[in-house]
């Protein structure tokens, strides 16, 4: 399958011993100058990059209390070490978050501390040499930014911060990465990832609701760009075609359907991923998100809901309202934005649908919590109600659900291994090896409960894992959409 | 006035500077310095109160360190606070009478001096035994255990083997603190343990004991889970609204 060794699934997690370099090849293609401009980047590497790597550095720490707090904080205790799922599956030292950290503090220290100037052998400080920029430029691109490292951290130290900041050096120099910054320019130029245009748009939503009339002999809408709709449905373009996504999409279409809300996607803000966190650029991340605002203004309508999407549902629940608030012109009965999660429990609570569980038999259910949505958002007005309302969702839409172990899912989950801006077929190897701890779950609970199929809330997790299963030796189409068991379930025309 | 009594006293004025102003600095940088976005490692508290008990489990428990690795955790807390009951012990040498508090606590004080080594051992061994923490490890690492341990070995010897003139010490630091300098006795045992405690002082505020101020700043741990409710806006990010 590929020029590389599928790790092996052990009956019990093991810490691997560490394997010098093992990932020091895997690279990222570079952003060309097409795919830097338009973000307002050099389109390649500037003459005096050093220098101005120095100067966006020290710009960056002046902007960003996380990374001067964290850059002076690390006492190297090693809480960290056999917390990243790439460390796990590769054995690569520089995956573990305090010494991918390193790869930056090392030269923040040289330059920017009393200790890195004077003896920088002592503290282990380093010029940003080329060959320390190839070390950020393979293993800033091995961190999916899915803060678990945060989690266990004494100090609290979220390595994505780090990232983040050393991407955005990067790309200040103008070694930029293709994939994010290519999506970006094509979300300025078209309005999402995709490059999905209008009428695209248009004919694969008309496609999805003949599908529908078909299956269920009932026609419900999907509508677009539609002026005076109460709610503006933002999710991410990979719901319009990819598979288990598209299913999902047709699972809130129904769930509006039912609960008779006017609703409509937009073709100008046709994406609710924002790549523009993962390069760490706050500019960047900021006219993605106010794309939503001037939709929502644009269309006139009172609320704003979210599609399954885990670093969507981050930027949307804990940034939307900074970048791009604030919404005082839509009703303020309700939070901005929701998670469509929100909206389906509630009318589950409310016993406004009727799901016939027995539509999902077929299946024995597991489910991954997203990182993003686990470790920086939150769903419902209760801390933790991000993990409780998926679950609640799923239970009511099927009979068979098993959790996987207690240390791999909630706030202790892992990422899929593609987050990030890492899910580009560049960094296949990376992608594949970044998998085993949530693989290893899954195996467990498969052969202790006979799970088939896990669900997820999150486009990249289910692009991921649809590409990596089969390495593992699970089925592509085990992986399903939260609301695709919504979708099958929900009953439609029952309750009026 | 003894060479060394002025050498001594010259050093302790210099190292309390040095750590005072090098410390409120960096408090200073850290607490300019905005968060301009919402970033708490969720679950997280959605009230100030939360928050404040969240710092607090994190502070005494070490709650996210407990959740991550019990040797670490076991060990740096022993570590941790058998030096704050040691620290809090040594408030004798500069009170006079010296706060009952502060009475009632020594004999505890010799206990957490063992504690503090016993730990400071575990977290050095795991220095050299576990790999992975092996490769993080630099040179500083291991100076920095070397300076903890040596400063608690010299103060356990004072109590077990060579006994200082425990009463001129006071004296020497009572008269430091009202500048009518008193003699420092000569015994190489306290000399070295002072000598010590100034170095850690002075390398306090460049070093990676910046953790102690740190943790407190850290904006996934003080953070209000509260984004939809109420905007969070920095100055830098307000400026690009305009």
């Amino acid at each position: 399958m590929a020029d590389f060794e599928t790790p092996e699934l052990k009956e019990y997690p093991v810490i691997p011993h560490i394997e010098v370099g093992t990932m020091a090849h895997s690279k990222p293609f570079v952003a060309k100058e097409q795919f830097q401009e338009p973000l307002g980047f050099p389109g390649e590497l500037v003459d005096n990059w050093q220098q101005v790597a120095y100067d966006k550095m020290e710009e960056l720490t002046g902007k960003y209390r996380s990374l001067a707090v964290f850059l002076d904080s690390c006492v190297k205790c090693g809480a960290c070490t056999d917390k990243c799922h790439y460390y796990l599956g590769t054995s690569d030292p520089k995956n573990m978050p305090v010494a991918r950290q390193d790869l930056f503090r090392k030269v923040y220290r040289r330059k920017f501390t009393f200790a890195g100037k004077y003896f920088p052998k002592l503290v282990g400080a380093v010029d940003l040499t080329e060959e320390v920029l190839n070390d950020w430029y393979s293993y800033f691109h091995q961190c999916s930014q899915c803060r678990r490292c945060s989690v266990y951290c004494p100090y609290g130290i979220d390595t994505a911060e780090i990232s983040m900041a050393a991407r955005e050096v990067m790309d200040s120099i103008g070694v930029g990465q293709k994939y994010c910054n290519e999506i970006i320019a094509k979300v300025y130029k078209i309005g999402n990832n995709l490059g999905l245009p209008q009428p695209a748009l248009l004919d694969t939503l008309e496609g999805l609701e003949e599908d529908i009339e078909e299956e269920t002999g009932v026609t419900v809408r999907l509508p677009l760009d539609v002026k005076g709709a109460d709610i503006l449905v933002v999710t991410p373009s990979a719901d319009f075609f990819a598979e288990p996504h598209v299913d999902g999409l047709m699972g809130y279409a129904k769930v509006f359907h039912e609960a008779g809300v006017s609703w409509t996607l937009s073709s100008y803000a046709s994406e609710a991923a924002n790549f523009g966190m993962f390069i760490g650029s706050y500019e960047n991340m900021r006219k993605v998100a106010l794309r939503i605002r001037e939709a929502a203004l644009d269309l006139g309508v009172k609320r704003i809901i979210f599609g399954e999407c885990g670093h969507a549902w981050r930027v949307a629940y804990s940034f939307l309202n900074t970048l791009a608030g604030p919404f005082d012109f839509l009703d303020p009965k309700y939070p901005v934005p929701q998670h469509i999660m929100e909206f389906t429990h509630d009318l589950i609570q409310r016993d406004a649908l009727t799901l016939d569980k027995s539509a999902n038999d077929d299946m024995v259910l597991t489910y991954h919590d997203s990182c993003n949505v686990a470790r920086a958002s939150r769903m419902g007005p209760k801390p933790g109600g991000q993990f409780i309302l998926p679950r609640e969702v799923i239970k009511a839409s099927c009979n068979h659900f098993y959790d996987m172990p207690q240390d791999t899912i909630h706030e202790a989950t892992y990422c899929c291994g593609g987050g990030g801006g890492l899910l580009t077929d560049d960094l296949m190897e990376l992608r594949v090896k970044g998998a085993l701890p949530r693989m290893e779950a899954l195996k467990h609970v498969v052969e202790n409960h006979g799970v088939t199929h896990m669900a997820a809330i999150c486009a990249i997790c289910k692009s991921q894992f649809a590409k990596v299963m089969p390495y593992y030796g699970f089925q592509m189409d085990s992986i399903v959409s939260v609301h695709q068991l919504v979708s099958n379930a929900i009953v439609l025309g029952n309750k009026q | 006035m003894p060479f060394l009594t002025i050498v001594y006293a010259v050093l302790f004025y210099v190292a309390t500077a040095l750590l005072v102003v090098g410390l409120a600095s960096k408090i200073r940088q850290y607490a300019k310095t905005p968060a301009p976005l919402k970033i708490p490692t969720t679950p997280a508290p959605v009230t100030r109160t939360g928050v404040v008990m969240r710092m607090f489990r994190e502070l005494v428990f070490f709650e996210s360190l407990f959740k991550s690795n019990k040797w670490i955790w076991i060990f740096g807390w022993m570590f941790h606070y058998g030096m704050f009951l040691v620290l809090a012990r040594h408030l004798r040498y500069f009170t006079d009478p010296v706060w009952t508090w502060v009475d009632l606590i020594q004999p505890f004080g010799m206990y957490a001096a063992f504690a503090m080594s016993a730990g400071l051992l575990g977290l050095w061994a795991r220095r050299f035994l576990v790999d992975r923490v092996r490769y993080i490890t630099s040179l500083s690492d291991h100076l920095m255990l070397a300076l903890l341990f040596a400063i608690a070995g010299t103060g356990l010897m004072m109590d077990y083997v060579t006994h200082t003139d425990i009463v001129a010490v006071k004296e020497f630091f009572r008269g430091l603190m009202v500048f009518n300098w008193q003699p420092i006795p000569e015994d190489p045992v306290l000399l070295i343990h002072l000598g010590l405690v100034a170095t850690l002082m002075i390398i306090f505020p460049i070093s990676k004991l910046l953790h102690a101020p740190g943790i407190f700043f850290s904006p996934t741990r003080n953070q209000v889970d509260n984004p939809r409710e109420k905007r969070h806006l920095s100055a830098w990010a307000s400026e690009l609204e305009k």
